[in-house]
């Protein structure tokens, strides 16, 4: 929502997890699926199908893990992890091609995108209706406030960083992060991890891009650590304190 | 799994924090809330995720709410 609406690329590029049912084409032996859904575990290539948003080109998608929990032939429910940008149609016609008998999706449900999933704070059309009635008629914020959760939530897959509170707004007004301006980063950040950037009262400031390894991140002198790739803080939460240069600012 | 992750923190140095700037994101108020909020949906079947996000849009009275991803991208 509104200012929020910047971090939904770090949920998009996030791992997801999929139930579906798949649709066998003839008669398969349970060991027979068994092994073959096993074999699709690890990097699989797909090209994206014919209607497609992207370029039609091979890319290579991992699968984390798929779980048969239930074979009710010709149908079977498949528990699906995997990588953003997986195309589940395609892996379910894949499966049913390397089985001999082909196979399609007849249904698909997402799970969990990234920090969001089916069994934590998920809500229906209505739910948000009312909370928002409800604000509305008596002031009462506290179901909204169930509906509504923080933008934190959205980025919490990610590695956080957190700064000073005198880095914060020069991080507002599109800075790069500089490694003195860290107070604790987590470990395991490389060169090109997307991370979080977070005041130490525990609010994002912006999601960037990390120039510099986690143990770099807590010992260098200098050097931009951080190049945020959008900004989610207003500017003026926190108060200026960078160093201005004369005729600048 | 790849869902959840151990942590591990370096700490560089450590400081306090002014309590006259910002605030922990449990105290936000339903309007700054609006402004930086997300909202975990389950979407029925049927109308595409566009069409949902509109609908948000007017339920909140709120100029902008995005979503992360179709299940087939058009």
């Amino acid at each position: 929502m509104n200012r929020a609406t910047r971090v939904l690329a770090a949920v998009m590029k996030a791992p997801k997890e999929y139930i579906c049912v798949m649709k066998l084409h003839g008669e398969v032996s349970a060991d027979d699926l068994k092994s073959v859904v096993s074999e699709f575990i690890g990097p699989i290539y797909q090209r994206p199908p014919l209607r497609s948003a992207v370029k039609r080109v091979i890319r290579v998608r991992r699968i984390y893990s798929i779980e048969i929990l239930e074979v009710k032939m010709p149908y079977v429910l498949l528990k699906i992890s995997c990588e953003a940008g997986t195309y589940i149609r395609k892996l379910v016609h894949d499966i049913g091609v390397v089985l001999g008998c082909g196979a399609h999706m007849q249904e698909l449900r997402r799970i969990r995108a990234g920090p969001f999933s089916e069994d934590e704070n998920l809500v229906t059309l209505h739910d948000v209706k009312d909370a928002y009635d409800e604000w509305r008629e008596t002031g009462d914020p506290r179901l909204l406030k169930k509906v509504i959760l923080p933008v934190e939530k959205a980025v919490e897959h990610l590695p956080h960083i957190v700064i000073r509170d005198s880095a914060v707004d020069a991080i507002c007004h599109g800075a790069q992060l500089a490694a003195p301006g860290i107070l604790r980063v987590e470990t395991g950040i490389k060169v090109g991890t997307l991370v979080a950037i977070f005041t130490q009262k525990g609010e994002l400031v912006a999601i960037g891009k990390a120039l510099m390894r986690s143990e770099e991140m807590a010992s260098s002198r200098k050097g931009i650590a951080v190049k945020p790739t959008c900004v989610v803080m207003k500017p003026g939460t926190y108060p200026p304190m960078w160093k201005s240069k004369a005729g600048k600012y | 799994m790849t869902f959840i992750r151990e942590r591990e923190v370096l700490i560089r140095d450590e400081e306090e924090t002014d309590p006259r700037y910002g605030k922990p994101p449990s105290e936000r108020s339903v309007e700054e809330l609006l402004e930086l909020g997300v909202i975990n949906l389950d979407k029925p079947r049927g109308p595409s995720s566009h069409e949902v996000t509109a609908w948000i849009k007017k339920i909140l009275n709120i100029p902008k709410a995005g979503h992360a991803g179709t299940l087939e991208p058009p």
